[in-house]
C-alpha cells in the first residue's frame, strides 16, 4: 500500500475556547492530535496599565494594580505598596506589616483555590471546582468585612491600610484556618491522587529546572521543578522572616520532576504553608495605627526603585522612576504569568491536543496581567 | 406473544404503530426526568441546590424551560456545511438510540417486537450511532467537531468488543440470544440473577460490560468526544436548537439502553427480585425501570466524580485491559458450563 500522504493542521485555540483561561489564544501546529508547536498570542486584554500610570499620583496607581492579576489583587497592591515606600523611605507600623502578610496569605490561597479548582475542570472534573469556590467564598467574605470588596480591594496603600481590620477578624481568620485544614485532604481524597487524574497530568508537560530558570520562570511553575526559590525566603520583605514555615517543591512523587502533577501539587502543598503563617501571624498581631505613615501628598525624591514579592503566581515585581513629581515617570511591572507563559511552546511540543489543556492549566496564567 | 397490543388487537398496522410510539413517549418523558435528575443530583454531590423556581417545586420544569428555549432558538447551518450531512446527522444518531428500544422488554407483556436474536439486534443497531456523529462532525466543517468525531468513531468501534465479549458471556450460560429468555432465566429470587451467578466471573463480566457501556454512551470519564474544555463540544459543536435537542436526547436515550440491557443481562430485567411477590406484567415494567434508573443513577454519580481519560488512555484501557479480561472470562464461564452444567 502506497503510504498516506498526510498533511499538518493549524488549529487556532482561543480567544474564544472553554480553557484558555479568558482570552488567550494558542496557534497550534497539530499532526492528528499531536501537537507540534504550540504559539501563543497575547494582547486581547492590554488596558495599557503602564502608560496609565504616567498620568495619575502614586495612590491612583493602586486600582490599576488590583486590575492585572485579578485573581490575587492583595499581592499586586502589596509589591506596589512597597515599591513607593522604599521610595519615600517610610517605615510602616509593624501592625500594618502583619494584617499585610495575613491578606496576601489568604489572597494566595484564594488564588491557588481558583487555579486548583479550574484545573480540575479542565481535565473533566466537575466537582472539586464547587468544593474550591465555596471555601474561596470565605475568604472574600473575610476581605468584604475589612474593606468592603470581593475581588479588587484597593487596601494596601503606600504607607499603610485603607482600613484597620474589623472586630472579629481574628476569630474569622482563625475559624477558616481550622475549617479549611480537613477540606485540602477531601481535595486529595477526590482529585490529587484520583488514578485518573495522576495519569493525565503525570510525566505530561515535563519542564526540566534548567530550562525553567533559563525562562525566567517563578512561583508554583518554577518550584514544580523541583528548585526551590521563594522571595518570601530568599528575598525576604515584611515580617515574613518572623514564621516558620517551608518552601515546597516538586519532587515527582508520581512521575517526573516538573511534570503538570508537580505543579499542581506544590499549590496543594502551599495552602498548607500559607495556613501554617496564618495561624502565627494572628496570634501575633501587635497594636497600633494602620493609617500612620500614609501621606496625604506623595512626593518622592528623584530616584528609582525595584521591588519584588511573591505573589500566589510567581516574582512581580514594580521598577517606579521617580521625577521628584506627584505622578510616577515610569512604573514598569514584572508579571509573572506573562513570563510563565513565554515558557507554553517549550514544554507542550510532541504533546496529545488533550495534554495542551491541562498543561496551560498548570501553568496558572492570568491572562489580565499577562497583557495587562 | 409477549405484546399485550398485538395479543388483543391482532397484527396490524395500527398496533405497529402504536407498539413503536409507546418507547418513543417512553424515551421523551424519561429524558425530561432524567435531565432533572442530573441537574439536581450533581447539584446536591456539589453543595448547591440547583434549580429551585422553575414550576415551584424544586425546579421540576427547568427541563420543559429548557426544552421550550431550544425549540425557540435559530437553527443556524454554517455556510461552509456539508448541509445534507448536517441535517440528516441528528437524526440518525437518534434512530440508533431509539430503534434499539424496539427489542427491550419493558415487562413479560410488552416486548416491540420479541426476537429471538434481540441482544445482537441492539448492538448491531446501536452501531448506526457512529455513522451520524461521524456525519455530523465532517459535515460541520469545523476542526473541533472532526477530531470530536473521530475520538467518537475510535471510541465506540473500540468499546463495541469488550462489551459484546461481556454480553457472550451472559449469552452462554442463559443458552438465548431473545432478552425475554434472558429474563425468565432469571426469575425467582434475586440469587437467581446473574451477576451472582458462576461467580465471580459473571460479576467481572457486569462490571466490563458497565463500564464498556459508560464509554458507548460517551459518558464521563469517558465523555472524550464531546470533551468540552479541550474539544469545545465535540460533534455537535455547530448545532444549535432542536438538533442539539435531539443529541441531547439521543445521548439520554442510549443511557437508559445500556441501562436497562445491564439490567436484563444482570439483574433479571423485569423479574421480581423477591419470587412471585410484587411480579406480574406491570409489576414488570416497574422492576425493569427502577433497576434501570439506579444504573442511570450511578452513570451520573461517576460522572460528577471523576476527571475525564485521554484519548491514548481510553484505548490502552480497552484493547489492553478489559478485552483480554473479557476473553479470560469467557473461557472461565465456558469451562464452569462444560465441567459443572
Amino acid at each position: 500500500m502506497a503510504e498516506l500522504r498526510t498533511e499538518e493542521m493549524v488549529l487556532n485555540m482561543g480567544p474564544q475556547h472553554p480553557s484558555t483561561h479568558g482570552v488567550l489564544r494558542v496557534e497550534l501546529v497539530v499532526d492528528g492530535e499531536v501537537v507540534v508547536d504550540a504559539i501563543p498570542h497575547i494582547g486581547y486584554l492590554h488596558r495599557c496599565f503602564e502608560k496609565h500610570a504616567e498620568a495619575m499620583n502614586y495612590q491612583q496607581v493602586i486600582p490599576y494594580c488590583d486590575r492585572m492579576d485579578y485573581l490575587s489583587s492583595m499581592g499586586n497592591d502589596f509589591s506596589y505598596a512597597l515599591a513607593v515606600e522604599k521610595l519615600l523611605n517610610i517605615k510602616v507600623p509593624e501592625r500594618v506589616e502583619y494584617i499585610r502578610v495575613i491578606m496576601a496569605e489568604l489572597q494566595r490561597i484564594a488564588s491557588h483555590l481558583v487555579a486548583i479548582g479550574t484545573y480540575g475542570l479542565d481535565i473533566g472534573a466537575f466537582t472539586p471546582f464547587l468544593y474550591c469556590f465555596r471555601d474561596r467564598e470565605i475568604i472574600l467574605d473575610i476581605f468584604e468585612t475589612t474593606c468592603g470588596a470581593r475581588l479588587l480591594y484597593n487596601y494596601m496603600w503606600p504607607g499603610g491600610l485603607s482600613h484597620d481590620i474589623p472586630p472579629g477578624f481574628v476569630e474569622k481568620v482563625k475559624a477558616f484556618v481550622k475549617q479549611f485544614r480537613p477540606t485540602i485532604k477531601e481535595l486529595n481524597d477526590l482529585l490529587s491522587y484520583n488514578e485518573i487524574f495522576v495519569k493525565r497530568t503525570a510525566n505530561v508537560g515535563i519542564l526540566p529546572a534548567d530550562v525553567a530558570i533559563n525562562y525566567g520562570v517563578s512561583g508554583p511553575t518554577l518550584r514544580g521543578s523541583g528548585v526551590k526559590w521563594d522571595l518570601r525566603k530568599d528575598d525576604p520583605y515584611s515580617v515574613y522572616h518572623k514564621f516558620e514555615w517551608d518552601v515546597v517543591v516538586g519532587k515527582g512523587d508520581v512521575g517526573t520532576v516538573g511534570d503538570c502533577w508537580d505543579r499542581y501539587m506544590v499549590k496543594v502543598w502551599e495552602m498548607e504553608q500559607s495556613l501554617r503563617i496564618i495561624e502565627q501571624a494572628v496570634e501575633a498581631i501587635p497594636e497600633g495605627n494602620v493609617q500612620a505613615a500614609i501621606p496625604k501628598r506623595i512626593r518622592p525624591p528623584v530616584g528609582e526603585v525595584y521591588t519584588r514579592t511573591e505573589t500566589a503566581r510567581g516574582e512581580l515585581g514594580y521598577y517606579i522612576i521617580s521625577d521628584g513629581s506627584a505622578n510616577p515617570s515610569r512604573v514598569k511591572a514584572r508579571g509573572p504569568s506573562f513570563v510563565n507563559l513565554s515558557v507554553l511552546p517549550e514544554i507542550s511540543r510532541g504533546y496529545l491536543i488533550a495534554d495542551m489543556i491541562a498543561i496551560i492549566g498548570s501553568v496558572d496564567i492570568v491572562l489580565g496581567e499577562v497583557d495587562r | 406473544m409477549h405484546n399485550f397490543i398485538i395479543q388483543y388487537f391482532g397484527t396490524n398496522v395500527w398496533t405497529a404503530l402504536v407498539s413503536s410510539v409507546i418507547p418513543l413517549i417512553w424515551i421523551l418523558t424519561y429524558a425530561l426526568v432524567a435531565i432533572w435528575l442530573e441537574l439536581k443530583i450533581s447539584a446536591h454531590m456539589q453543595d448547591r441546590l440547583g434549580p429551585m423556581r422553575t414550576g415551584k417545586w424544586h425546579g421540576w420544569a427547568q427541563p420543559l424551560a429548557d426544552v421550550t428555549k431550544l425549540l425557540q432558538k435559530e437553527d443556524i447551518i454554517p455556510a461552509a456545511a456539508d448541509k445534507a450531512l448536517y441535517l440528516l446527522a441528528p437524526f440518525l444518531v437518534f434512530v440508533g438510540g431509539y430503534a434499539a428500544y424496539a427489542a427491550i422488554p419493558f415487562s413479560p407483556a410488552y416486548i416491540g417486537a420479541d426476537i429471538n436474536v434481540g441482544i445482537f439486534y441492539i448492538i448491531a443497531v446501536s452501531a448506526i450511532v457512529v455513522l451520524g456523529i461521524l456525519m455530523a462532525g465532517w459535515s460541520s466543517n469545523n476542526k473541533w467537531s472532526l477530531l470530536g468525531a473521530m475520538r467518537t468513531a475510535a471510541q465506540l468501534v473500540s468499546y463495541e468488543i469488550p462489551s459484546s465479549l461481556a454480553v457472550l458471556a451472559v449469552i452462554m450460560v442463559a443458552g438465548s440470544l431473545s432478552l425475554n429468555e434472558i429474563c425468565e432465566a432469571q426469575s425467582g429470587w434475586f440469587w437467581n440473577w446473574f451477576v451472582f451467578g458462576k461467580f465471580p466471573f459473571l460479576f467481572i463480566t457486569f462490571v466490563i460490560y458497565f463500564i464498556a457501556s459508560l464509554a458507548e454512551t460517551n459518558r464521563a470519564p469517558f465523555d472524550i468526544p464531546e470533551a468540552e474544555s479541550e474539544l469545545v463540544a465535540g460533534y455537535h459543536t455547530e448545532y444549535s436548537g432542536m438538533r442539539f435537542a435531539i443529541f441531547y436526547v439521543a445521548e439520554y436515550a442510549n443511557m437508559f439502553t445500556v441501562a436497562a440491557i445491564a439490567s436484563i443481562l444482570f439483574f433479571g430485567g423485569w423479574s421480581s427480585p423477591f419470587g412471585t411477590f410484587m411480579s406480574g406484567p406491570v409489576w414488570g415494567a416497574f422492576w425493569l425501570i427502577s433497576k434501570g434508573m439506579v444504573m442511570i443513577f450511578i452513570q451520573m454519580w461517576l460522572r460528577w466524580t471523576l476527571p475525564r481519560f485521554r484519548v491514548d488512555q481510553l484505548m490502552y484501557l480497552s484493547w489492553k485491559v478489559l478485552t483480554p479480561f473479557a476473553l479470560v472470562n469467557i473461557f472461565a464461564v465456558g469451562l464452569w458450563i462444560v465441567l459443572k452444567g
